[in-house]
């Protein structure tokens, strides 16, 4: 049974469609690779499994449950949360507070006690000040936690934002890009970070980037996209020989050649 | 001696509209023209209660600060649920101060334009700035708990935000009932202090000058609007010897602050001891180097 499936999902912009009939399927504990050329229609896949979009046709289930029309804010309840190609933290906050405000939901304090700074404030605050500090020793954040998160370097505001995803307590997590920008030493050391919270937090992992090795070192299963299509789906041995990837990365010339 | 005290009451009762306004447009992000409006409904229930209903003061200020909040929620409802952007937000609540104006002025109760005279005057010194206290402090708690971190998300990045799971619309409506509520708050207190209120108090002036402390003083921060609002009132004060170029200095500082300070005067930072002594030391430590070289 799969944890997340895609049944001819297709999204439509006006006259422009980004996303065509498409169906694929991740199962529990896998970790799959959506790969294909720029403007290839991924992240809008990306925004319409959490929601950003609504899916103009199609249907897409998490966990039996139909979350189609469900808004964000549910469907990150459910058990899906993901990073951002383009880094969005919260800049003004620290590094610390980036993940407290992501527990937040698990404060059972009300308005009132908020306004009187009551004894249980501190008590709860101070407790997922403690929880927020594990998430950040995970992906070695730690030494920064008083630093503004507009204020860290490029590579660290990736893995804060790893941090923040995993706070969120997920099933399936989505991963948008997240070497984009890497060198190959950083790759091999995200490559690592992916494979130890995987683990830690038994997670089943969604994954778009353009570096092949980081690709290919994480995902033995592997579905290409093109023109908002699946192009095809298979294990990477597969997808590397694949004369119509070739094509759609390539061109004709190359792929013949 | 009547006069700075006058002047002082003034600030304290500007200060729990701004500080209210903060939490609004510096915490949450949203920017608005028309909480004037806030500040006049406030005024009008507190006044009329007591005036013709001989309500208890307190009684009145808080059944003035319920009715604000629950007029916010009708401005809410609509705008907030649709997620307007910045600056169409604005103009809607433009258009919300004038009609609370025009309202003003033509309901039988309010008196319309001749406006309401003889109310009792309650707001002493001492009770204005006891309450600019009770609302700062209330306002620094709400900030440092859990509703206020989520409006700051919400204003780095709603996206982000949504996708944390915060709800938006939720967290954008309690900033706007708070600051409401403030807001109504001041109003009935302005009212008890002046003894008489009309509707032309409370236009689009008001709210300008409102949302420009809050712009000047520092988004994200409590203690810069309430140095802004202070400086606001002061200064044209201070300048009433030069009537002339009362209006021009106060553009003038708003200019100053912009080209000099564009986050504002404490954008993002409070004004503290630990935040005073930073600055100091980081002066020093620049002339330092300045001299080795």
């Amino acid at each position: 049974m799969p944890l997340l499936e895609l049944k001819n999902v297709t999204k439509t912009f006006g006259g422009i469609v980004a996303v065509k009939d498409v169906s694929y399927y991740i199962k529990q504990d896998e970790i799959i690779g959506l790969i294909g050329p720029n403007g290839a229609g991924k992240t809008t896949i990306f925004n319409l499994i959490t929601g950003v979009y609504k899916a103009t046709e199609g249907n897409i289930t998490f966990q039996d449950r139909d979350i189609t029309d469900a808004n964000p804010v549910s469907i990150v309840k459910n058990g899906i949360a993901r990073t951002f190609q383009n880094i969005r933290l919260f800049n003004k906050l620290s590094v610390i507070e980036n993940i407290r405000t992501v527990l937040y939901r698990e404060a059972d304090y009300n308005l009132g006690n908020a306004l009187i700074r009551s004894s249980k404030v501190t008590r709860i605050e101070k407790k997922l000040y403690d929880k927020s500090l594990e998430y950040l020793e995970v992906v070695g954040l730690i030494d920064y936690i008083n630093n503004r998160a507009d204020s860290l370097p490029y590579g660290l505001q990736r893995k804060l934002e790893i941090a923040r995803a995993l706070a969120l307590d997920p099933k399936l997590l989505l991963l948008d890009e997240p070497a984009a920008g890497m060198n190959p030493d950083e790759c091999i050391d995200l490559v690592e970070l992916i494979m130890k919270i995987k683990r830690t937090y038994n997670l089943t992992i969604m994954l778009i980037e353009h570096h092949m090795d980081v690709v290919m070192e994480l995902c033995p299963r592997i579905v290409v996209i093109n023109f908002g299509q699946v192009l095809m789906e298979g294990s990477k041995l597969d997808v590397q020989n694949d004369p119509r990837v070739l094509r759609a990365y390539l061109g004709e010339e190359y792929a013949n050649a | 001696m009547d006069y700075i005290y006058g002047v002082m009451a003034v600030i304290c009762i500007e200060i729990v509209a701004t500080v209210g306004l903060s939490v609004f447009t510096g915490f949450t992000g949203l920017f608005s023209l028309g909480h004037a409006a806030f500040m006049a409904i406030g005024a009008y229930t507190s006044a009329i209660l007591t005036y013709f209903y001989h309500v208890p003061f307190v009684l009145a200020l808080l059944l003035g600060m319920v009715m604000a909040g629950l007029v916010s929620l009708i401005l809410g409802f609509p705008t907030l649920r649709a997620k307007l952007r910045g600056d169409y937000f604005a103009i809607a609540t433009l258009g919300f101060g004038e009609a609370v104006r025009v309202i003003l002025e033509n309901l039988s109760i309010t008196q319309g334009a001749r406006g309401l005279p003889g109310i009792k005057h309650f707001t002493t010194l001492p009770v204005a700035f006891i309450f600019a206290v009770l609302v700062v402090w209330l306002t620094k708690n709400f900030i440092w708990s859990k509703f206020g971190r989520n409006a700051i998300a919400v204003r780095e990045d709603s996206v982000a935000a949504e996708m944390a799971g915060i709800d938006l619309f939720k967290v954008r409506m309690l900033s706007l009932v708070y600051s409401a509520m403030c807001g109504g708050l001041a109003g009935g207190l302005f009212a008890h202090y002046l003894n008489f209120i009309q509707p032309v108090m409370f236009t689009s002036i008001l709210s300008t000058q409102l949302t420009s402390a809050v712009v000047a003083g520092g988004m994200g921060s409590i203690t810069g609007p309430v140095l802004a609002i202070a400086l606001f009132i002061a200064v044209p004060e201070v300048l009433r010897v030069a009537n002339m170029w009362r209006l021009v200095a106060y553009g003038l500082i708003l200019v100053l602050i912009m080209v000099f300070r564009p986050s504002g005067i404490m954008g993002y930072h409070e004004l503290s001891f630990e935040w005073i002594s930073k600055i100091f030391k980081k002066n020093t430590r620049n002339k330092a180097g300045g001299k080795g070289i």
